[in-house]
């Protein structure tokens, strides 16, 4: 498809039963899925041949304690032909199971290892899931909110027992997380002389 | 009686001048052929996504520096253009010179490391003593305008962070002038080289569909035969009012993506070339007082200057609710930011695409059938950095 209207539009006849939501922001197409339909959305996408979206750029997850669904997995695809992106996403529960996707693309294979490896989300038939950034042996997932910053363990070399230990992290001093937030938004008129 | 097969396996690094950092390679053998290669990556892992999170979106510029680390301002770029868009800040247009005159800049640094380095890991010595020593200039450039030769921390959302010394544009523009030759000279001692060959053509070959199964970008992909580049085909800043070409290979092997780089450093020369003649007078930064903090002297009389120094540099500018995802052509493929802004000064999640992540993930299907001394080869032509990979 040429643009973007017309492209979102055509997704949206071709999988209206799959879509919850669409809508064009920052030159992107942003669509919200069923979270059952992800491979049938994702081989559609990829192998239609008015949309070519033939390169998966990025796998991830976002992280909303708060919610229900506590977690949005998010697909980011790139069209060459058409010059276009989609983003596509859908809310999780946090022991759902997803879909891997890597027999659609193999590029797959390591986006999904980090998203387990941070944030804990299991993949199905996914060939090889282990922890990939974190050290061996982790424990946890630090990209959830509920992590601390400072983590949970540190390291460092022990002379007395001639190699490199684990021990809980001790801080001299607090992490300082300062709340510089203030509810002042300066006053009105500036912005109503500026916009004059 | 009848032999039993064996396989042997090596461990390759985590410590070894050809691993580029930190990467252990974990290696089958069967004789010399290698027959599966595991990557482990994160010894360098310093968690900058969750660091992130926890900083205010000016605090967060330094962290892009420490992905690649070659190239350090092409990433800052990614970052500053996402919260740009988000916030629909004009950039001033001497503002969007420098920017890519500095990108252009990184784009040669990091193709000569590469470059020079993937010759030394074949067994030549002498590029890597003649690079470094133009880098070394390169780098000068980069600390007189941001006052580091590595961390530069000059891009802001809005802009850049100074404007140029005095001095600078003609020191940059006789370096244009030099540079041509001593990319001739790299060229006379490899690309006819005999062995620099024997160890680079038909080794590590990626065929068009594959390179886009496996998300390459940047060179990877154009040495394919896939011609795309972000500065052509999404143009940011003022990518779109400058001429120069886009390098593409044939054979996908690692001798082509050598050529490639070797043309893109060419590319480069020019694109810094019609910069310099072309850039205006101005301001290098959005005038917008909440945005980006105010010269010095306004400091000492205005009381609004003063306030909005002040904000800035504690609780420092609020982004609106938001979710965006915006990629530049950094020297070694697409690197993108995809950003989710929740109307605090802090970002909600800030994911990065690092283009080595994805093409390291395939050195087991570069590598499967090749023998153990073309793991270095193809290693050095993915062009690897572990600050990008690992984060």
């Amino acid at each position: 498809m040429k643009n973007l209207e017309s492209l979102e539009k055509f997704i949206n006849s071709e999988l209206t039963s799959k879509i919850n939501n669409s809508f064009i922001k920052h030159d992107n197409i942003y669509i919200n899925i069923d979270h059952d339909e992800l491979v049938d959305v994702i081989s559609f996408l990829k192998t239609n041949k008015d949309t070519k979206f033939r390169q998966l750029i990025e796998i991830t997850a976002v992280d909303y304690p708060e919610n229900e669904n506590r977690f949005k997995m998010v697909y980011l695809l790139l069209s060459h032909e058409y010059n276009q992106r989609i983003i596509i996403d859908y809310s999780i529960k946090e022991n759902e199971v997803i879909s891997s996707l890597t027999s659609i693309f193999p590029a797959a294979n390591w986006m999904e290892r980090e998203v387990f490896d941070m944030y804990g989300l299991k993949f199905k038939d996914h060939p090889d899931l282990r922890r990939i950034l974190t050290d061996y042996g982790f424990e946890g997932h630090p990209l959830r909110k509920d992590f601390p910053l400072t983590g949970h363990n540190e390291v460092r070399y022990s002379e007395e027992q001639k190699k490199v230990i684990y021990e809980p992290v001790k801080l001299e001093q607090n992490y300082r997380n300062f709340d510089y937030e203030s509810p002042w938004e300066g006053t009105k008129y500036i912005k109503e002389i500026k916009k004059n | 009686m009848a032999k039993e097969k064996k396989t042997l396996n090596l461990n390759f690094g985590p410590q070894h001048p050809a691993a580029h950092g930190v990467l252990r390679l974990i290696l089958q053998l069967d004789g010399e052929v290698v027959e599966k290669a595991d990557p482990h990556i994160g010894l360098l892992h310093r968690g900058t996504e969750k660091l992130i999170e926890n900083k205010t979106y000016i605090q967060a510029v330094p962290y892009f520096d420490r992905l690649d680390y070659v190239a350090p301002m092409n990433q800052e770029h990614a970052f500053a253009l996402a919260i740009e868009k988000i916030l629909k800040i004009e950039v001033p247009s001497r503002a969007k010179y420098i920017r890519v005159i500095f990108c252009e800049i990184g784009r040669i640094l990091s193709h000569i490391l590469n470059v020079t380095t993937q010759a030394m890991d074949v067994g030549a010595l002498t590029p890597t003593l003649w690079g470094f020593e133009e880098r070394e200039k390169l780098m000068g450039f980069y600390e007189r305008v941001s006052g580091s030769r590595l961390h530069a921390n000059y891009f802001r959302a809005g802009g850049v962070h100074k404007d140029l010394p005095v001095g600078l544009e003609s020191d940059i523009d006789e370096f244009c002038e030099r540079f041509p030759k001593i990319i001739d000279d790299l060229e006379t001692l490899l690309t006819d080289n005999r062995i620099f060959k024997q160890r680079n053509v038909d080794i590590g070959i990626v065929s068009k569909q594959d390179a886009l199964d496996y998300s390459f970008s940047g060179v990877m992909l154009r040495g394919s035969g896939v011609a795309w580049d972000l500065r052509r085909s999404q143009p940011y800043d003022c990518y779109n009012d400058l001429e120069f070409k886009i390098p593409v290979g044939k054979n996908g092997d690692c001798y082509d993506r050598y050529l490639c780089r070797i043309e893109e450093m060419r590319e480069s020369l020019k694109i810094i070339k019609q910069c310099l003649k072309n850039i205006p007078k101005g301001p290098i930064k959005t005038e917008d007082g909440k945005i980006s903090p105010p010269p010095k002297k306004e400091l000492k009389q205005s009381m609004e200057a003063l306030i909005h120094h002040f904000k800035l540099f504690t609780e420092g500018y609020r982004v609106e609710k938001d979710e965006i995802y915006t990629a530049v052509e950094a020297p070694k493929g697409e690197f993108g930011v995809y950003l989710i802004s929740d109307g605090s000064s802090k970002p909600y999640k800030c994911k990065i695409r690092a283009p080595g992540f994805t093409h390291l993930q395939a050195m087991d299907y570069l590598i499967k059938g090749h023998m153990l001394a073309d793991v270095p080869a193809v290693l050095g032509s993915m062009d690897i950095v572990f600050g990008e990979v690992d984060r």
